[in-house]
């Protein structure tokens, strides 16, 4: 019987505190910039798409959910024929945002993606690019790599000497 | 044996090696680049560093280089000790110093053997600070992506294309750390083998231009065990799709048959698999236009049209498998089926089978060949008509002058000291053909002449090995004192090998060739016989053939057929075109089943998607008899399927449109024609399991599973069952060591490169753990009494008006279906007639590149002209099987006009 009237009054206080629902989807909750959401692939700085088609987040995706096809422009750059995200898979584990070396794929905080139909959740290229460089600014692959594919000519890019002559044998 | 110590436990090894083989061999994970099971030891890298103890009371010991320590007896060793360790990983890291930040756009990544190296070594953070040193790349040919940034200067490369291949124009350039692997200007690598330098190199500096062009990770790919279609030798190739196309091929280790390598015609000839020609519909002719049909429909009608009482004739092919010229046989009737070849092929071939059945010779496998130390071409152009063997034979002239570098016990392995006393020395190695080949660079005596000359040099030489032999009449000075030298040659030999083949059309070259072999192996020697056939399954099906075309023309012409079915035959190229009209008319309907649209298919009234290889699962017999299995390594989203699988359902009930499972065919085929029994043994059977799984055709890091066809449907659907062969078409089943036949990918835990195939070897560079696949049909039997050929051929006499025209074969261009992939395609030739420069003047012809007529069937032919003065006098050269020259029989004469 105490009990039951201490239950009563202790429901009646919390009238007085604070409330922790929050009036969605009226009112939009706080959602950190590393919360792991809806997948999106970014552009480098100049513009172009950050995606180079290496695979790794197909390969660590524990789902398998993500698919693509590597095909290459004129200059021989890299990037995806396509790239489709089974999103009726995708448990936004962060995985492939981790294996991802040129910072292209990112998870942003965004999870309102509700469909009625499930074959809506296939998620084309075009569906996932976004216009900017997401949560990492500044990185552009192709300046750091090798390759050169029309971002900048051998030895041009950042720590890298001219190429060498190969007709040259001075000690 | 010998007692080795490793980390202080005792093994017992083979004599002869070295210490990085030995570790390999016994399962230890020490790293390595420059050292390749084929190439051997240079210890240029420097990367398997291990520390070398005097003895067991010596703690302190000295870093030694594994690959250049022999593994005698008493030898201590320590792959664990920490300065060992510390050592590979700096060594590792010193290598590393100028390599790019590619992996991810790389093409050798997740297959790459540095990556393996780097992590196997313990080095994972990078230090160095500084700017990288840079190169850049060069175009070499439509094979191969050159990015030489990314080299670590283990100079595999130039060791395999200039020392094992024998190219000349790839080489190593600059000095100290700028050192270049690459050509002296921009071009096509001209090597037949360039291709391998993708395998060889452990890095992403060569990778495969034709992957790149639809690129996928090796980890994605779905692969099956297949069996090449280039030529005869029956190569073991690993075919790879994903997403429904065809992506690569890579080598599959056989250690009795191509090892680790491939000719570029097997390797980089697949892409007709994708070609938009491909047949993907049953189709019908309606009114001149072919429409597709329904299954059910197809089967009804084409029965309908095989129906009592009707004449029915089939003309096999050389190009498709024992099991699909088998069911073709029992559809039509044994005494209806014909060989898909010429008359002329059909009976060379016949003979070629008669001697490896019934001659006393071993004929050896391309591992085999290898080992021989004289060799004597008689006839055949190898590097064009059976490239893989090329390379065997060059190996081959190595043995002789290896022996002095043996002789002061340096051992086999010791690649560098055997090149210094070696240099370029070749062993006795003699060649007759027609015309200048490319082995020519390393013969110690070439003869240029016609076929029925070279056929009395090799009955020259038989005469003179056996001196009861009939001699050969008038004979010139020239050829006897040639045949004398070769005779001696091959008698001095321990182990002298004959090759010879059907290229030539000549059956006086082929018996020469077993005449000089039989004359050895009565001198007691341990002596080899080779003979190369045209197609892959030209053996198989000419011992299912007793006619062939001819036969079939001189029967539709005495009587019409009702129905004509072609399985996988394009007539037109094969026969020409008057012959093939001359058949085609004389059948009311006629049905075809081939792999892509050519001639043939369009004069047809049905045509079936046949499989190719990558579509099919069968067995073909190669060069020496031996039968190998290859499985398909996709169900593809159309109607294609293998040959057999639609003449079974057509020689079914209408209820059924399942064809039976393989194995049931084969049994068939077996117990009709008991010669073929081993092909039940080339591999298991499709209800073999381990434990209880399959073995799976992907890898098991396979990715894309749920998303590859969720544009079409995002509900996965059940994976294809194989009711054919015991693997699965998914990573599911068995991921260890599986049985040989059926192994298609090579993987171990942190061995992702080619290089994982150490794993699958009872010792590094031996068989495979369960012996190497295929079986041999046929065994010489020694003590056998075989006739000698006496039908010594006269000397050929150039006439004056008339020229005999012969084939001439090319890597690229020579072979039908590869000829249609784009990459080949490239480095096909410009069609030519070749004349020597006496024979051009006579006929008033002086500019090479000028217009040549002549006619062949009545037909005019305008070629370019084309000056080969190693052609005899009074032949002319055609390009064999280009489109333009496609067609024609060979050899026939003609008179030429400029």
């Amino acid at each position: 019987m105490l009990s039951s009237i201490r239950t009563v009054w202790l429901v009646f206080l919390h009238m007085f505190k604070k409330r922790v629902t929050i009036e969605y989807p009226e009112k939009k909750a706080f959602l950190a910039p590393r919360w792991r959401g809806r997948i999106v692939l970014t552009r480098d700085p100049d513009h172009n798409e950050r995606c180079v088609a290496c695979y790794l987040c197909a390969a660590v995706c524990p789902t398998d959910c993500i698919s693509l096809q590597a095909t290459e422009d004129e200059n021989g750059r890299r990037k995806p024929e396509y790239f489709r995200i089974n999103f009726s898979r995708c448990i936004f584990c962060g995985l492939c945002e981790d294996a991802c070396p040129t910072y292209s794929i990112q998870l942003v905080p965004d999870f309102e993606m509700g469909e009625y139909k499930r074959q809506d959740l296939v998620y084309e290229k075009e569906d996932l690019l976004i216009d900017g460089q997401g949560k990492y600014h500044g990185y552009n692959f192709y300046r750091v790599a090798g390759v050169a594919v029309g971002v900048k000519g051998k030895g041009e890019g950042e720590n890298e000497s001219a190429p060498v002559d190969r007709k040259k044998l001075v000690p | 044996m010998a007692k080795v110590f490793i980390d202080d436990i005792e093994y017992e090894v083979p004599d002869g090696k070295n210490m990085l083989e030995v570790c390999l061999s016994l399962g230890f994970d020490l790293t390595y680049f420059c050292w390749h099971p084929a190439l051997h030891s240079i210890g240029a890298c420097r990367q398997c560093g291990v520390i070398n103890y005097k003895d067991e009371n010596d703690k302190r010991g000295r870093i030694t280089m594994a690959c250049m320590l022999p593994a005698s007896n008493g030898t201590r060793i320590s792959i664990e000790a920490k300065a060992a360790h510390d050592f590979r990983a700096g060594n590792i890291e010193s290598l590393m110093l100028n390599h790019p930040h590619d992996c991810p756009v790389c093409d050798e990544g997740g297959e790459c053997h540095l990556q393996d190296m780097t992590l196997m070594s313990g080095h994972n953070y990078r230090r160095y600070r500084f700017k990288k040193r840079t190169h850049t790349n060069q175009y070499l040919g439509p094979f191969l992506n050159h990015e030489m940034n990314r080299c670590i200067q283990c100079y595999r490369c130039v060791r395999f294309y200039k020392d094992y291949a024998g190219g000349k124009d790839l080489d190593v350039f600059a000095a100290h750390d700028d050192i270049y692997f690459g050509r002296s200007e921009d071009g096509v690598l001209e090597n037949e083998f360039s291709g391998n330098l993708v395998e060889v190199c452990p890095t992403g500096v060569f990778t495969d231009k034709t992957l790149k062009q639809h690129y996928t990770r090796k980890w994605d790919l779905t692969s099956a065990p297949s069996v090449c279609h280039g030529c005869s030798l029956g190569c073991n190739i690993l075919a790879s799709q994903r997403y429904g196309t065809i992506r690569r091929i890579l080598t599959r280790y056989n250690g009795d048959v191509n090892g680790y390598f491939l000719c570029d015609r097997g390797r980089f000839g697949y892409e007709y698999t994708n070609s938009k020609k491909r047949i993907i519909k049953a189709l019908k002719r309606v009114s001149g236009t072919y429409q597709p049909i329904e299954n059910g429909n197809v089967f009804e009608e084409v029965k309908a049209l095989m129906g009592e009482g009707k004449k029915v004739i089939g003309i096999g092919s050389p190009r498709a498998s024992l099991e699909s010229n088998f069911l073709l046989k029992e559809l039509v009737g044994e005494n209806n089926f014909y060989g898909g070849i010429s008359n002329t092929e059909g009976n060379l071939i016949k003979q070629v089978i008669n001697i490896l059945k019934k001659g006393k010779v071993k004929t050896p496998s391309l591992a085999e060949a290898k080992g021989y130390d004289a060799v004597f071409i008689v006839g055949e152009d190898v590097t064009n008509t059976a490239p893989m063997l090329a390379l065997s034979l060059r190996q081959a002239a190595k043995n002789k002058p290896n022996e002095e570098a043996f002789a002061i016990r340096i051992p086999l392995w010791n690649d560098a000291a055997i090149r210094e006393i070696v240099q370029e020395r070749t062993g006795p190695f003699f060649i007759a053909t027609v015309h200048h080949t490319k082995l020519d660079e390393i013969s110690s005596g070439s003869f240029y002449g016609h076929p029925d000359n070279i056929a009395r040099l090799g009955h020259a030489v038989a005469q003179k090995i056996n001196n009861n032999l009939p001699s050969v009449p008038d004979t010139d000075r020239e050829s006897a004192s040639l045949s004398s030298s070769i005779a001696e040659a091959l008698l001095a030999a321990k182990k002298p090998l004959i090759v010879s083949g059907t290229s030539l059309f000549s059956k006086n070259v082929i018996e020469a060739a077993a005449n000089v072999a039989y004359a050895l192996k009565e001198q007691g020697k341990d002596v080899g016989l080779i003979y190369t056939v045209p197609e892959a399954n030209s053996v198989g099906m000419t011992l299912l053939s007793e006619n062939f075309i001819d036969d079939a023309i001189a029967r539709v012409e005495k009587e019409r057929a009702d129905v004509l079915l072609i399985l996988e035959n394009d007539l037109y190229q094969r026969i020409g075109k008057k012959d093939s009209e001359a058949i085609l008319k004389r059948c009311n309907q006629v049905v075809a089943f081939e792999n892509l649209e050519n001639e043939t298919t369009n004069s047809c009234d049905y045509v079936f998607p046949a499989g190719t290889f990558a579509e099919s699962t069968g067995t073909i017999v190669n060069n020496e008899g031996r039968a190998q299995r290859f499985y398909q390594v996709h169900i593809p989203r159309n109607e294609v399927r293998s040959s057999w699988k639609w003449l079974d359902i057509l020689r079914q009930d209408l209820q059924t449109a399942e064809a039976k499972d393989f194995d049931v065919i084969v049994d068939e085929m077996i117990q009709k024609n008991p010669e073929l029994q081993k092909i039940k043994e080339t591999a298991p059977t499709a209800d073999f399991r381990i434990g209880t799984q399959k073995i799976p055709r992907s890898p098991h890091r396979f990715s894309g599973r749920t998303s590859m066809i969720a544009n079409i449907n995002v509900s996965e659907p059940k994976p294809p069952d194989d009711n054919d062969s015991p693997m699965s078409f998914t990573m599911e089943g068995y991921h260890g060591i599986q049985p040989s036949p059926d192994t298609a990918f090579y993987w171990s835990p942190a061995w992702n490169s080619v290089q994982a195939i150490n794993k699958y070897q009872i010792e590094v560079g031996g068989p495979l753990h369960d012996g190497n696949p295929g079986k041999r049909l046929f065994e010489p039997d020694e003590n056998r009494q075989a006739k000698y050929f006496n039908d010594i051929p006269s000397s050929f006499h150039p006439s004056n008006d008339e020229l005999l025209v012969l084939p001439l074969y090319h890597i690229y261009g020579s072979e039908e279906l590869t000829a249609l992939s784009p990459a080949v395609k490239e480095r096909i030739p410009q069609a030519y007639i070749a004349l020597n420069e006496n024979e051009a003047r006579r006929k008033g012809l002086n500019a090479e590149g000028g217009k040549v007529e002549f006619y062949y069937q009545d037909k005019k032919w305008e070629l370019s002209l084309k000056i080969d003065n190693s052609l005899p006098d009074g032949i002319a050269g055609l390009p064999k099987g280009l489109n333009e020259t496609s067609g024609i029989g060979y050899p026939f004469r003609t008179k030429i006009n400029s």
